[in-house]
């Protein structure tokens, strides 16, 4: 009965803290809601987009707030299950009565949530990768990733500069590996590659050289493309490179952009390229270039508050987070009505996912020019230059 | 037989008042929004009690027939132009002919063998309905058109908590009636034990069957419920851990017990909303929940606990 | 033939992880009767102390031990806090209480270590090794290598020592185990410490291969279960063939059929040996006494 009672008083005191934190908050603030993936298979996407969220409302709030308001930020953590995810959202509107959202790890969650802040009129500022989220257009959903489709053309673009047009594809069953795969075969006729592999694997598989292996006995294949993300994409380049195939060029998604994919996979990451945001070459970035200062001081920011190394997913948050602020700073309100419009009106913000130019018909307002061609050379990314 | 027949309208009344009463208490919509998760949860349970408790057979896929009724009424209505309410018929339809032409060999087996073969059942389902993104959507999912009824639009907490817990009251009933029919009695008899009931003559493998495919239904009327709800469906509902989840729910609120079955969902769907202000510290405590609870109370919440008022009120 | 050498290389590496979760499976279920969700967590707990001990300083080796060490303290409690007092309750609720115990560890490591992902080095060098055309890691030798030694171990241990002994007794008749004076709370406790030691044993092996992080335990469990339920739940034997069976179903079915099927056809396989042989491949026939 010990442990029971020990429950109890465990039970009490939180409730207890729940009930002073919300007492001690000034009537003047702002409430901001989200809801990640914190726990779950998408975790390494959802925790680097709490922190960031956390550490930049701390800031914002010590700076004086937003529109003469204090932000207060409500996160719930849907565990990587979209029904969840539906719940808190309707948690979020109807119970925390929040104004706005940044959140949404998942392209599942997102398009399971999408229904509710429509109906409620409420902007949802979307951190999953998948096109589907901002086409068709939705009035009241916008997100700040670059699509899985923009990925396919940038690989794409770069495998025609090297006049390689036969391609594999091995892509992780998971939504986001699932999703890519398909927008790269929609788009591979428009830039003349052929597709003559067509491998998956699941997202918790341990060993991908058996797909590897088809890929690598079928004739005529100049390049490889791994639509993916989380630790398949780093088993899948230790298999690559296993099975002596590094002298086939071999691309990721920018599923992988974060340092831990180049620690995970080690030296079998050698030459793999990649599109990613400017954020992971910040140090790499020339003086001229509009996005350095963002980028340097957000991964100084993310890097000395977590202790662990920045990566694009956080960064996500960092744009959203911001594109809504200035738009709540813009409206000189937080009416959630003027807030849409206003981050519909977005133009030139410079984030760490490239320059962002929104319009009523495009809610991302990023273009192929935001995302770079990266190489993993001597265990750290390097910018492609470009027509090599 | 009168006082098992109050006793089964007591525990419907109890239910249908406490149904139209929570509403008076209820500060928001979001409320109603969890209510109806616990209704939609307690139906699939309800009807997997009736295998598990009453029939003694153990189902680790039960929810592929839970994505069965979710994926018709998104399937039907979009790619196939069926009105939403036969695709939910339909739905059941599937679910039942697959639970029955699975079932005779799968039923064949005992015990973990049993478990294993419906966990692999639930798999090949969930991977089906993953991969096949043409009709699906893939692991992302894909949106369902709303439910209408006769020219009324069906949407929204306030009437979803009504249409959830109407279904939740029928189920109830069903699931009552059919403890004191011959069939519920028989089951009961295969719960006990099979040997025996089969001895004084029960047909085991077609009760057995019989049981299966009730629960089957249930569970797709409770996924074809949840989708409508939601307005988007994605595989997760179809998968493992959701099955594993119906079975949870089914042995903490008690094995055999319809009530058991309503009190496990309404813990099992609310205790994560309520542990969200401990933060990271959420799954520990709904692990250490569990665990407590099925130490203190092995048979369950809702036997254990009546078993304790009974004594109590003997003594 | 150097493709069909690849394939056969990667499901038996993979299948020795699977076997290893079996056996653990299969020794508690002979102790106890109760199937254990948690098992794979004793997995990840391996794999993920040897992670932080080693990233913290300690030698690998020894960085091992102290997991091992860690998941059979984590074993013990497991069933001196939750199994021991539900002593009596039926196989579901023991089953559940093993799915909360599962959560509940998630949860644990999830703060006390994190939920990235981490590598360990292998132990001999990432240089792939050439058999046949069939390119291997070292690392693949050390698993299959590391399994033996395990079933060996266990072998030796059940059917040549008294304690050994005593749990196949148990595991045959607990009530008559009990009748001869075997402590049964103790061989449940000892086959739980053992259970943990094989899985923390296997996480060890493979996170060099195979990565890990909190959460990897459940897909193990999931596929540990199926593997012990084709070999025939409770044979030793069955639950390492069931395993290495597994691992060569799905390493086959991805390289010859469709990779996008290959756990399709891995389940369907054992939905078929189960409608052929009710009792999977080595089970005994159980006689349910009336």
């Amino acid at each position: 009965m010990k442990s029971k009672a020990t429950l109890k008083i465990l039970l009490a005191a939180g409730v207890m803290g729940f009930g002073l934190s919300e007492g001690a908050l000034a009537q003047n603030s702002v409430k901001i809601g989200s809801v990640l993936s914190v726990t779950g298979p998408s975790s390494f996407l959802g925790e680097p987009e709490d922190k960031t969220l956390r550490i930049y409302v701390d800031k914002i709030n010590a700076a004086g707030g937003v529109a003469g308001k204090k932000i207060e930020l409500v996160i719930y953590d849907d565990g990587g299950d979209a029904n969840k995810a539906r719940t808190f959202a309707t948690r979020l509107i109807e119970d925390d009565e929040v104004v706005a959202m940044v959140g949404g790890t998942t392209t599942g969650a997102t398009m399971a949530m999408i229904p509710v802040f429509e109906d409620a009129k409420i902007p949802f500022i979307s951190l999953a990768g998948a096109i589907e989220v901002i086409d068709p257009v939705r009035k009241f959903v916008f997100k700040t990733p670059h699509t899985d489709k923009m990925a396919c053309e940038k690989i794409f673009e770069d495998l025609k500069k090297r006049n390689l047009t036969k391609i594999g594809l091995i892509s992780g069953t998971d939504g986001f590996g699932a999703s890519m795969r398909a927008q790269c075969v929609k788009v591979a006729p428009n830039y003349g590659m052929q597709i003559v592999a067509d491998e998956n694997y699941g997202p918790r598989d341990s060993d991908m050289t058996a797909q590897l292996t088809k890929i690598k006995n079928t004739a005529g294949v100049q390049a490889v493309v791994n639509p993916g993300f989380g630790q398949g994409p780093a088993i899948v380049t230790r298999n690559y490179a296993q099975l002596g195939m590094n002298s086939i060029p071999f691309y990721q998604s920018h599923g992988v952009a974060s340092k831990s994919f180049i620690e995970l996979a080690g030296a079998a990451a050698e030459g793999v390229r990649l599109p990613a945001a400017a954020l992971l070459v910040g140090d790499k970035l020339p003086e001229s270039d509009p996005q350095k200062k963002v980028v340097t001081e957000y991964k100084q920011a993310y890097e000395s508050a977590t202790k662990q190394p920045v990566s694009t997913f956080g960064g996500h948050a960092y744009d959203g987070l911001f594109i809504l602020v200035e738009a709540m700073k813009r409206a000189n309100s937080t009416d959630p009505q003027k807030v849409r419009d206003e981050i519909e009106k977005t133009k030139g913000f410079v984030g760490t996912g490239g320059i962002v130019n929104m319009s009523p018909t495009d809610h991302l307002g990023l273009d192929l020019s935001a995302f770079r061609v990266l190489e993993i050379k001597g265990g750290d990314w390097n910018l492609v230059a470009s027509g090599s | 037989m009168r006082a098992l027949l109050n006793q089964r309208l007591l525990t419907l009344a109890v239910l249908a008042v406490i149904i139209s009463l929570l509403p008076f208490v209820f500060p928001s919509s979001y409320y109603f929004r969890v209510a109806s998760l616990v209704w939609v949860s307690a139906l699939a349970a309800i009807g997997l009690n009736i295998l598990m408790g009453q029939a003694g057979q153990v189902s680790l896929g039960h929810a592929a027939f839970f994505g069965i009724g979710a994926y018709a009424v998104a399937i039907g209505p979009t790619h196939l132009g069926i009105p939403p309410w036969a695709a939910l018929l339909i739905g059941a339809i599937l679910s039942s002919v697959l639970a029955y032409l699975v079932g005779r060999p799968i039923l064949r087996l005992k015990g973990h063998y049993l478990a294993i073969a419906t966990l692999g059942l639930g798999v090949l389902v969930a991977l089906v309905i993953s991969t096949e993104s043409r009709w699906t959507g893939g692991p992302d999912g894909m949106p369902v058109e709303r439910l209408t009824l006769f020219g009324w639009r069906v949407s929204g907490s306030y009437t979803w908590y009504w249409v959830t817990g109407a279904l939740l009251l029928v189920g109830t009933w069903i699931a009552l009636n059919l403890d004191e029919t011959p069939t519920g009695r028989a089951f009961r008899a295969l719960h006990d034990s099979e040997v025996a009931a089969q001895v004084v003559g029960v047909d085991v493998a077609r009760f057995k069957l019989q049981a299966f495919v009730i629960a089957a239904v249930y569970a797709s009327l409770a996924g074809s419920a949840l989708a409508f709800m939601n307005g988007f469906i994605n595989p997760d509902q179809a998968g493992f851990i959701h099955s594993v989840e119906l079975v949870t729910i089914v042995v903490l609120g008690g094995l055999g017990s319809v009530v058991g079955s309503i009190v496990g969902a309404a813990v099992l769907v609310t205790l994560p909303q309520a542990l969200t202000v401990f933060h990271e510290y959420e799954h520990l405590l709904l692990g250490l929940i569990i665990i407590v609870s099925m130490i203190f109370m092995r048979n369950g919440i809702v036997p254990s606990l009546s078993g304790l008022f009974l004594r109590r009120a003997r003594s | 033939m150097a493709e069909f050498l690849q394939f056969l290389i990667s499901g038996l590496t993979v299948g020795a992880v699977y076997a290893l979760v079996a056996l653990g499976f299969t020794l508690i279920y002979n102790a106890s009767g109760v199937v254990n969700f948690a098992q794979g967590e004793f997995v990840m707990l391996g794999g993920m102390v040897t992670v932080f001990a080693s990233a913290a300083g300690v030698p690998l080796p020894l960085a091992a031990l102290i997991a091992v060490a860690a998941s059979i303290m984590i074993g013990l409690l497991l069933h001196r806090l939750a199994i021991e007092p539900a002593r009596g309750a039926s196989a579901v609720t023991l089953i559940i209480i093993t799915i909360g115990a599962s959560i509940l560890l998630r949860g644990l490591a999830a703060i006390i270590f994190d939920k990235q992902f981490h590598k360990l080095p292998a132990f001999t060098g990432d240089a792939p090794i050439d058999i046949l055309g069939a390119a291997v890691q070292p690392q693949s030798f050390w698993v299959l290598g590391g399994a033996a030694v395990v079933v060996v171990t266990l072998y030796v241990f059940l059917e040549h020592t008294l304690i050994g002994k005593a749990v196949l007794a148990t595991a045959a008749n607990r009530l008559a185990a009990r009748l001869v004076g075997i402590n049964t709370t103790t061989i449940m406790a000892l086959a739980f410490g053992g259970s943990a030691a094989i899985g923390a044993v296997a996480g060890i092996l493979v996170t060099p291969i195979t990565l890990t992080s909190y959460d990897v335990g459940t897909l193990l469990a999931l596929k540990g279960f199926a593997a012990a339920m084709l070999g025939g739940m409770g044979n030793p034997v069955g639950a390492v063939v069931g395993g290495l069976l597994l691992g060569l179903l799905e390493a086959f079915g991805a390289g010859y059929l469709s990779s996008t099927y290959k756990d399709a056809f891995a389940f369907l396989v054992i939905l078929i040996v189960l409608f052929v042989a009710p009792q999977g491949l080595f089970g005994r026939r159980a006689v349910e006494r009336v």
